[in-house]
């Protein structure tokens, strides 16, 4: 069966038809064409799906879109600054942190998600804030060189 | 992975959702976070028709602490929550470190420590610290007025608790630490995230100067259920400290699990890993006694 749930998508405020037994991933893939956040296991193990969930990164794939009801999502196409790529995007680019990139809109999410609440993470924490997302190509370390780097960017304020 | 046909319902009070869960049945699947649920239901191991969902209950979310009362943690307080909670950093460390060993930030910012121990694997995280700790579980049960069970009486088997149908957990209590006494939890595991506990070991300690006054280790990961090691408690209790009494009650403690052999280790490891995180635990226990 079919829902209506409103919620607010990447700033707007939206109402859509989902289908109970729809994962949050799918519907933003397959009924938004939001296909920059990608599905990866769909299992919760990798990360590549990471979305935020009023502010706090979530698993996309481990959640209904009948979930999202009168929720804020935000995907990696709705995060950049008055036609200006995030400063966390311009780092991952600067700092060569992506390969194939199908970890890199995860990667960025959780990295977003951990500059709002701290603003100046030591290494350690950033390595825990992407402890959940799976890289194969980099290696992680440029990954951790650009978060550290669009967090002094951010303190700036660029 | 499709998800199969169920119908979502939201329900509005806890009483809705026990009588809702009490009429569906084995047809019925209760769900807080949904991390451990929606994996079950992709693979097909579960085939509910209905899934109850908690999240539009009022009044599950609550994480309070008083020193009279200890910590209460709600039905839908999620482990993020927890370990990022400066009252559960500094009033139950160790409390607040095994919520942060389950899975990933992803998965703790949607799971709770009330559905890691409903779920009941024997690697859950937070089960080992619970036992120790002395918790409860109070539940809510349909056309009833709920019950309190400790966590020594919650799991009954893999993926199985002593909760009844109807019968839903609405929170966990947890005791505060008093003086002279400590806890911590220690996981061990190949990677640092979203890897399953080859085994986890949890201990809590009452100590008067220089002699174990009292204390409880419990060991997860290793038998079918998170285990108390009582015959290596017994060994400890009213004894004074001393390297060589922990390493006898450690390797007690090993000698106490019937531990599996699988992927992730061969029993023969596990016994002894129980061993070494065993003694680990209680010198960490040791190191956090509170003043
Ligand atoms: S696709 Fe969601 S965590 Fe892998
Ligand atoms: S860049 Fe390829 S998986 Fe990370």
């Amino acid at each position: 069966m079919k829902r209506v749930i409103r919620f607010n998508l990447n700033g707007e405020d939206i109402e859509a038809y989902a289908p109970e037994n729809m994962t949050i991933l799918d519907f933003l893939r397959k009924e938004m064409h939001l296909t920059g956040t990608k599905r990866g296991c769909e299992e919760g193990e990798c990360g590549a799906c990471t979305i935020m969930l009023d502010g706090k990164p979530i698993a996309a794939c481990l959640m209904l879109a009948v979930e999202a009801d009168g929720h804020s999502v935000v995907t990696i196409e709705g995060i950049m600054r008055g036609g200006r790529l995030h400063p966390v995007q311009q780092e991952f680019i600067d700092k060569w942190a992506l390969q194939c990139g199908f970890c890199t809109p995860g990667m960025i999410l959780s990295a977003i998600a951990l500059l709002e609440h701290n603003p100046q993470p030591s290494e350690y924490e950033i390595r825990d804030a992407i402890a959940g997302n799976l890289c194969r190509c980099t290696g992680y370390a440029k990954i951790v060189e650009a978060i550290a780097s669009a967090a002094e960017v951010l303190r700036k304020g660029a | 992975m499709s998800l199969p046909k169920f119908e979502y319902i939201k329900a509005q009070t806890i009483g809705e959702a026990a009588a809702l869960a009490a009429e569906t049945g084995d047809k019925g699947m209760v769900m807080a976070g949904g991390t451990d649920i929606i994996p079950l239901l992709k693979d097909r191991v579960k085939l509910p028709g209905y899934i109850i969902d908690l999240k539009g209950v009022p009044g599950l979310r609550q994480l309070e602490y008083t020193e009279e009362s200890g910590l209460k943690v709600g039905a839908l307080t999620t482990l993020r929550e927890i370990e990022t909670s400066a009252v559960v950093k500094s009033k139950l460390p160790a409390v607040a470190a095994a919520a942060h060993y389950v899975a990933s930030t992803q998965v703790r910012c949607r799971g709770t420590m009330v559905g890691n121990i409903c779920n009941a694997s024997p690697s859950a995280d937070t089960a080992c610290i619970l036992l120790v700790m002395n918790a409860a579980v109070q539940t809510a049960q349909a056309g009833g007025a709920g019950r309190v069970i400790p966590l020594s009486g919650f799991f009954k088997g893999v993926k199985q608790t002593t909760l009844e149908p109807g019968e839903l957990v609405t929170e966990i209590n947890i005791p505060a630490l008093k003086s002279g006494e400590g806890s911590a939890y220690f996981k061990f595991a190949v990677r640092k995230a979203m890897d399953l506990a080859i085994i986890g070991a949890a201990v809590w300690v009452k100590m008067d100067g220089g002699r174990i006054a009292d204390c409880r280790i419990a060991v997860g990961g290793a038998n079918t259920t998170p285990f108390r090691a009582a015959a290596a408690e017994k060994q400890l209790i009213g004894r004074e400290y001393g390297e060589s009494l922990l390493a006898e009650a450690a390797a007690t403690a090993s000698k106490e699990c019937r531990a599996i052999s699988d992927v992730r280790a061969s029993a023969e490891y596990r016994v002894d890993m129980v061993r070494v995180f065993t003694k680990r635990a209680f010198k960490e226990a040791l190191g956090n006694l509170k003043a």
